[in-house]
């Protein structure tokens, strides 16, 4: 036998029985920062491609939801925070050595970026809110400069984006204490997911069917990429470690199976999936509206399941053999 | 740097719990929390078992992973020793050092939301005195001292005795060994 129980107590908030420190707070921003990276990203593809006439939507008005969100993101992330009041301790130093401080500061320079991305479209998009912004002398220059160097600002925006898809999975990757984790897939992973849900989010709001159907076609390639990238990371778990098989093993009947395999592999990409291109193919268009909600339900599903399978994955194991049935039994020998 | 140690004798100590009682009272550790734990385990089958008492706490790892994962140097390195601290003044309570720990529970959570955690007791160190766990232990199973002075008490039972450390593969590099 190998038994291991505590002497003295052991039952520290938010880390015993096991770690459960971040919850759905953690996983929506990360699933929010990912839908950030991948609106910027294809607000500044279609301008770059040229392809304004094909996709109205995404090359006018998309760029304006990425600040919405991000910061709807944020603020998850700050309700997660235990000592809130500290928080503008991310901003008085710089951690070269931890992706958390590289974020804090990639999110700061995120927003002047997408301002701009913004300002380059808002003639064209949201006419609206230009012509209150034309009235200022200062605001119609602004316009104007930023209106001209459009394409710029957008070959400048694709980096950033990218970066800001990324790093939500480095971040998490960066954890060597949680094996299931620790793995370097992961960001490539959550980048392409945060791709696929922008992709999934054009495709529900936008009106022309020319733009629908390129970010669906979009989306079917993102997808099989995602699937291939689930494969990889699988695999990388399957080949390390006792940690790194132990981790596998929440995701392989352990209790994340059924949230792994049915809610984000099943409803996540492998339904929208088929869907999509059932609607592409000209077969079935009456489920058209259901793939990118599947798509987005998906990516919340990928953050929240990593997430938790990650805090549970661990080095430390106390092979305490307590059981609640045989203590029923020796009471009853009483 | 200075590497402090805890050197702790497995084959003394009979988990009486006194090192968790001392460590509370010295540091008011807020209720419901624990800095320090004591493990009991048992190997073998009968009638061949063997039992090991392990008073467990925060490693003091030289290669400490909560510390390079801090995104605002709360998590530090305590007057260029190996000594893992926390400072509440910077401490924005994201809980990435906890999830860092490949210990698990070195860090807990102090009500007010800043992380704390096993200090070595500095404050008890910097004045040339034990951690409180180490002094107050009634089988002196534990020991503490500099690593670097090869003539410490440490340094000669790690010399003198077989010994380990819990999990050596995580690469932090811990600073609690256990002699077995």
């Amino acid at each position: 036998m190998s038994e291991e129980l505590f002497v003295t107590a052991r039952n520290n908030a938010l880390i015993d029985p096991s770690l459960h420190i971040w919850t759905w707070e953690v996983a929506m921003y990360l699933f929010l920062g990912g839908l950030t990276a991948g609106i910027m990203f294809f607000a500044a593809l279609i301008t770059v491609r040229n392809k304004d006439q094909v996709a109205p939507f995404a090359a006018a008005r998309l760029a304006l939801l990425a600040p919405i969100v991000l910061s709807l993101g944020m603020t998850t992330l700050f309700m997660d925070l235990e000592h809130k009041l500290f928080v503008y301790r991310f901003y008085t130093s710089f951690q070269v050595t931890s992706p958390m401080s590289w974020g804090a500061w990639i999110l700061i320079v995120i927003y002047p970026v997408s301002v701009l991305q913004i300002l380059s479209t808002l003639r064209s998009g949201y006419s609206f809110i230009a012509e209150f912004v034309d009235r200022l002398t200062i605001g119609r220059l602004i316009l104007d400069w930023s209106e001209r160097y459009r394409k710029e600002i957008a070959f400048t925006v694709i980096p950033f984006a990218v970066v800001l898809g990324i790093y939500t999975g480095i971040l998490l990757s960066a954890f060597s204490a949680r094996p299931f984790w620790n793995n370097g897939v992961l960001g490539i992973l959550f980048l392409v997911s945060g791709m696929s849900t922008a992709a999934a989010l054009v495709v529900l709001l936008a009106r022309q069917h020319s733009e629908k159907e390129l970010f669906t076609r979009i989306d079917v390639v993102l997808i099989l990429a995602e699937i291939g990238l689930v494969a990889l990371a699988l695999i990388s778990l399957a080949s390390g470690s006792a940690q790194h098989l132990e981790a596998l093993e929440s995701v392989m009947g352990g209790s994340y199976t059924i949230p792994f395999w049915v809610l984000f592999v099943g409803i996540g990409l492998l339904i929208p999936l088929l869907l999509e291109t059932l609607e592409l193919s000209g077969i079935n268009k009456s489920l058209a509206m259901l793939a990118p909600v599947l798509v987005l339900v998906g990516g919340f599903a990928l953050r929240q399941v990593v997430l938790d399978a990650g805090q549970e994955s661990t080095w430390t194991n106390y092979d305490t053999q307590y059981s609640s049935e045989l203590l029923q039994r020796l009471q009853q020998l009483d | 740097m200075t590497r402090f140690a805890m050197v702790i004798d497995t084959r003394t100590c009979i988990g009486c719990g006194d090192c968790v009682v001392a460590c509370k009272t010295e540091n008011n550790v807020p209720e419901g929390l624990n800095r320090d734990w004591v493990v009991e385990a048992t190997r073998g089958t009968y009638p061949d078992l063997k039992t090991e008492f392990r008073s467990e706490r925060c490693n003091h790892c030289s290669n400490p992973t909560c510390v390079t994962l801090c995104p605002t140097g709360a998590s530090h390195l305590w007057k260029d020793t190996n000594i893992v601290l926390v400072e509440p003044g910077k401490c924005t309570g994201c809980k990435a050092c906890i999830a860092a720990c490949p210990y698990d529970a070195r860090l807990v959570m102090h009500p007010d939301g800043y992380i704390d955690k096993c200090t070595f007791c500095h404050h008890r160190v910097e004045k040339g005195l034990d951690p409180a766990c180490v002094s107050t232990c009634p089988t002196s199973c534990m020991h503490f001292g500099s690593l670097d002075d090869p003539h410490s008490e440490v340094s000669q039972l790690l010399k003198t005795r077989e010994y380990k450390v819990l999990n050596p593969e995580t690469g932090n590099d811990p600073n609690v060994y256990y002699l077995t």
